[in-house]
């Protein structure tokens, strides 16, 4: 990777959409939105409501399946000269084994991220994410067919993420990515009605950040993979708090709302950071916590 | 970009003049800015203002805003030479010219009037026949007169009758009166629903600009999505002009 960048499925798109805005190639990977064997509508509007410095969504994985990702979409961003990572998800492991499967064959994809933790939708996604056995039966069923980079993105709406983090690395997964949103609800008093048409949404941006870094710094001590750190990171500063907790990388999400350029920023900034305190890499600070 | 002057057409509106060291980007009309709100803690996402007018020979943009929450009074709070970072153009834009003299009927409701202005003049520049038809519930609540009627004749409903004719805009005789080659309509979903009846009922092509609560404004989160006849479609980036045989809507 040219830099521990990347960007958070379903807040990037594929990466064209903010073509105008930052040089792609800058970016140490784009993680692209979420794919699925099938294509899905997604849920009902209104999907989105603002919170107190974050907002929730309930998208629910609207994309038009993976054949389409790979004829029509693949071809567009396969040139883009860094780490196209897709995120998929699904409703059993065979459909998440077979999407991975289809993803496997594209030359330039090194990586896929599986999403098991996705709050947004009836069957599967998070269903999988919340309990060591369903987590181990997908991660053990897409290892099969998929044998580049595997990334599995962990839930944090889970009694122990550390024993999920801990099942998806012995069921075979290279590396964990965390958080996925918080299940969160918001209510419109007037109408007594949830704002959000399935009534709950996943909730980022800064407001989840300190659950994240302490998701991240748990499953960072208990694991032996490297772990992708994501969850309300606005800036350089809150991405080194990332490395400090244990993450080799990190996600920026729903930061790219507010600046399409975000991506560049912190991936300068944190090199600013690493210049000012002596350090050669992100590697000297991965982890390094004074006791 | 810089705000170089601030007005208040009205109490619940405020209207920013922007400018900037460098040439305003291409716009076209319809498309829309997302503003950063500063120093308004609860309002975390951009918010998306329609352009309301593109003076090149000033390199100035307007944005006619309507005070509804946080975000939007705290724009009402802005002096002129403050800065406001905006992303744009955002979205597709209202139809392009599509014969000489063509007679397209413009109607607004509310601050939904906001980006007719600058595609009125696009229209008239551009060789056809703009009419304006603008809805409001009082005589203080119509916005820019003034700079509609150098533009175009305008046609007024008002709810209480203080200013042009009582009723709603689909009540108003003109649409009687004189048949149009096509209409565009930004206001209320309401509103716009009605026109797009009337529009059905008597055979006129119609677009209408929907404002579906947004994040990204670039298509990327598809949170803003309508329910198309092509399936959820992100209002951001396929829109926000829809043509109305393209909707679900039921007329």
């Amino acid at each position: 990777m040219k830099n521990p960048v990347m960007t958070a499925s379903g807040t990037f798109g594929y990466g064209v959409e903010f073509a105008d805005f930052v040089n792609l190639e800058d970016i140490g990977g784009i993680i692209v939105k979420g794919t699925t064997l099938n294509s899905r509508e997604g849920n009902d509007y209104p999907r989105m409501v603002e919170t107190a410095s974050g907002m929730l969504n309930c998208v629910g994985l609207q994309n038009k399946g993976v054949d389409y990702f790979c004829r029509h979409i693949y071809p567009e961003i396969k040139d883009i000269r860094t780490n196209m990572i897709v995120n998929v998800s699904g409703s059993s492991p065979e459909d998440y084994a077979e999407c991975a499967a289809r993803v496997n064959e594209l030359e330039n994809v090194p990586a896929i991220e599986l999403n098991i933790s996705c709050p947004n939708v009836k069957q599967g996604g998070m269903a999988f994410g919340v309990t060591p056995e369903g987590a181990s039966s997908v991660v053990k069923a897409v290892r099969k067919a998929y044998d580049k980079t595997l990334i599995v993105k962990l839930s944090p709406n889970v009694t122990s993420i550390t024993d999920i983090a801990l099942a998806v690395q012995d069921a075979g997964a290279d590396a964990v990515s965390l958080i996925n949103t918080l299940m969160g609800m918001v209510i419109d008093i007037e109408k007594r009605k949830p704002v959000l048409s399935i009534a709950t949404g996943g909730m980022s941006g800064p407001a989840v950040k300190p659950v994240a870094v302490r998701c991240v710094w748990q499953v960072a001590k208990a694991v032996t993979i490297p772990v992708i750190g994501l969850g309300g990171i606005m800036d350089a500063h809150d991405a080194i708090e990332f490395f400090l907790a244990g993450a080799s990388a990190i996600e920026i999400g729903t930061a790219n709302f507010i600046d399409p350029a975000v991506t560049v920023k912190v991936a300068n900034g944190i090199n600013e950071w690493l210049d000012q305190h002596g350090c050669n890499s992100v590697a000297d600070i991965i982890g390094q916590l004074n006791a | 970009m810089t705000i170089r002057e601030v007005a208040f057409p009205h109490e619940l509106y405020v209207l920013l003049k922007l400018t900037d060291k460098k040439t305003l980007p291409e716009t076209l009309p319809g498309q829309f800015v997302e503003v950063k709100v500063e120093g308004s803690p609860k309002t975390f996402l951009r918010r998306p203002i329609s352009i309301n007018y593109v003076d090149r020979e000033k390199n100035e943009l307007w944005l006619l805003i309507k005070k509804v929450g946080e975000g939007t009074h705290q724009l009402a709070t802005l002096k002129a030479g403050d800065t406001l970072n905006l992303v744009f153009p955002l979205g597709n834009g209202f139809s392009p010219v599509q014969k000489k003299g063509e007679k397209v009927l413009l109607v607004g409701g509310g601050v939904g009037v906001a980006p007719l202005l600058d595609y009125g003049k696009y229209l008239k520049e551009s060789g056809a026949d703009p009419v304006f038809l603008l809805g409001a519930r009082s005589k203080s609540d119509l916005l820019e007169q003034e700079l509609f009627k150098a533009i175009a004749p305008v046609y007024v409903t008002t709810e209480d009758g203080s200013e042009g004719e009582k009723g709603f805009v689909t009540q108003h005789s003109i649409l009687t009166k004189e048949k149009f080659d096509r209409i565009s309509v930004c206001g209320p979903k309401p509103m716009m629903v009605s026109v797009a009846r009337y529009a059905k009922a008597t055979n006129t092509p119609c677009e209408v600009s929907l404002e579906n609560m947004m994040a990204c404004g670039l298509g990327a989160c598809l949170c803003c999505v309508e329910k198309t006849v092509k399936g959820n479609v992100c209002v951001c980036k396929e829109g926000p002009v829809f043509d109305i045989n393209d909707l679900t809507w039921e007329v």
